[in-house]
């Protein structure tokens, strides 16, 4: 499990083992009483290597928790969750997580903070590893903020900021807790656009998680629409939408289609496919 | 603002950001004026101006003598009362068990009355600096291991996850996370424990000591010297808000992060 460890500062190298996450019959609950309701109950889904899979649904449905046992943060109540075909039982090296509201510390400069993985994970860092982390912060257009401290970034800079820390021990996958639900709109579209570049240019499989139908859509391959709790799931579809994404994308019928299908399932919640 | 009496406006300005001086040195005038005016007698209640006249009655050597007495008493008393409190913190914050058996103690040694606990300290201790700091250290500590551990504590969960993602080992998620994020909490427990530390001094050079500020105060009072344990009594204040003050720098100095926000919109 620690092979990913040794070349974590010699770039963005893709790894030829193909990530693959699965969820066989996952459910949960917080609670373990016997008759205790579930957070989350029978979930399946298998994401291909560098798949970019979004999960939608009302809040409280479970969304987080199913990030957080593929995470290996929780372990699942039914089920298994299994990566590389070996089952997640604890967090994993290969995994990287964006969090909500960017979760950046804020003792730290900027540049710090993108290099606190391994700070935190060894107690030291190389010039090396400094060298990618200037990298990283140059591919999301921060090196003139490198050594400012978080407070002093936009939200929308702070969670560029939280990406790229994500991405600094080169992860296979990529997971995203609602990363820009405390974004504004149009900082929003246009970060997503920014995820879709790097994710063009450093493919990782990826499991977004997010309540705006519309960000599903326009980012993933498929989507996952849970129900509201417990959730489970009421449809995948698959967002047969032209690569690269723009704003054309946003306008084209399809994608219209799309959306209204998905708000038909939460809005009806009676009716999975 | 006002384009038509910038004069007038200024003057209000001024009047305005200075408001507090005003008020102290409008007090310490009426302070005075009741005591000329009313033939108070200097035993009951000394002017300012007798004050000021006794302070500088009593020889510079001296007060340093009695200043460097109390301020090395507390000093040490607060840097033994931060060196329990910090390990104290981490170990309750770490392990619930340990929280449930140590609070109630705390909370017992904290709501004993320190001044009646001083005798037999001494009685313990003996006459010497050792007990002078634990009474010190028993009045300070409290407050800084309540700030401590609550600050850790209230860390983000999100901030202890991406310890947890990077199977980080403990210490460093309260090294480099739980820590960090309490400072803001462990300085205001720092704020509240350094007054109280001058306090623990004085109590502690009441029931025994030669020198001090605390055993001045005492002593004049007992010669019936009343402007001159004002005189110490106004010097121990002025000490007391200059460490307060220097907890604040040192704050603003090393942990500007930590101070509340500034718009800087």
């Amino acid at each position: 499990m620690d092979n990913v460890l040794e070349n974590t500062s010699d770039g963005i190298s893709d790894d030829e083992k193909a990530a693959y996450v699965s969820m066989k019959g996952v459910g949960h609950k917080y609670d373990p009483r016997p008759d205790a309701p579930m957070v989350v109950q029978d979930i399946d889904l298998d994401i291909h290597r560098h798949e970019f899979v979004a999960v939608v649904g009302p809040s409280g449905c479970g969304k987080s928790t199913l990030l957080r046992m593929v995470a290996g943060l929780l372990i699942p109540f039914h089920g298994q969750v299994s990566v590389f075909n070996l089952p997640v039982t604890e967090p994993r090296d290969d995994v990287g997580i964006v969090f909500q509201k960017a979760n950046l510390l804020p003792w730290l400069t900027v540049r710090k903070n993108v290099l606190f993985p391994l700070k935190h994970k060894y107690g030291r860092y190389s010039a090396n590893d400094e060298k990618r982390a200037n990298e990283l912060l140059e591919m999301a257009g921060l090196t003139q903020f490198a050594d400012k401290m978080p407070d002093e970034l936009s939200g929308g800079m702070q969670q560029r900021v939280g990406i790229i820390r994500a991405l600094l021990l080169n992860p296979d996958i990529l997971l995203m807790d609602e990363p820009f639900s405390a974004l504004d709109a149009l900082t929003r579209e246009q970060i997503g656009f920014d995820l879709l570049d790097i994710w063009k240019e450093h493919p990782k499989t990826v499991l977004f998680i997010t309540h705006s139908i519309s960000e599903a859509v326009l980012l993933a391959d498929r989507i996952l629409v849970m129900s509201k709790r417990p959730g489970t799931v009421l449809d995948l579809i698959n967002v047969d939408l032209p690569r690269p994404r723009s704003q054309k994308t946003i306008n084209s019928p399809r994608f219209a289609e799309l959306t209204d299908l998905i708000r038909g399932h939460i809005y009806e919640p009676n009716t999975p496919a | 603002m006002n384009q038509t009496r910038p004069l007038k406006s200024w003057i209000l300005h001024q009047a305005n950001r200075f408001a507090p001086a005003f008020f102290f040195i409008g007090l310490v005038i009426l302070w005075q004026l009741v005591c000329q005016l009313g033939n108070v007698p200097n035993y009951i209640l000394p002017s300012p101006s007798a004050i000021i006249s006794a302070f500088f009655d009593v020889e510079f050597s001296r007060w340093m003598t009695h200043l460097w007495a109390t301020l090395r008493v507390a000093l040490m008393g607060f840097v033994l009362s931060i060196c329990i409190a910090l390990p104290l913190s981490i170990g309750m914050m770490r392990s619930e068990l340990m929280n449930r058996v140590l609070y109630p103690a705390l909370i017992v040694i904290q709501s004993t009355p320190v001044v009646a606990v001083a005798p037999l300290i001494i009685v313990l201790l003996g006459t010497d600096d050792p007990s002078r700091v634990l009474i010190t250290c028993l009045i300070t500590f409290f407050p800084l291991v309540v700030s401590t551990t609550t600050g850790m504590l209230e860390t983000p969960p999100e901030m202890i996850e991406l310890s947890q993602s990077l199977r980080a080992p403990r210490y460093r998620e309260t090294w480099q996370i739980r820590i960090p994020y309490a400072i803001p909490h462990i300085f205001s427990g720092l704020r509240v424990s350094i007054t109280l530390a001058i306090i623990g001094a004085v109590v502690a050079e009441f029931v025994a000591a030669e020198e001090g500020l605390g055993y001045f105060i005492q002593f004049s009072t007992s010669f019936f010297k009343i402007p001159q344990a004002f005189a110490g009594l106004i010097f121990l204040s002025v000490i007391s808000l200059l460490l307060f003050k220097s907890i604040q720098w040192i704050q603003a100095w090393w942990f500007p992060w930590s101070l509340p926000k500034k718009k800087t919109a």
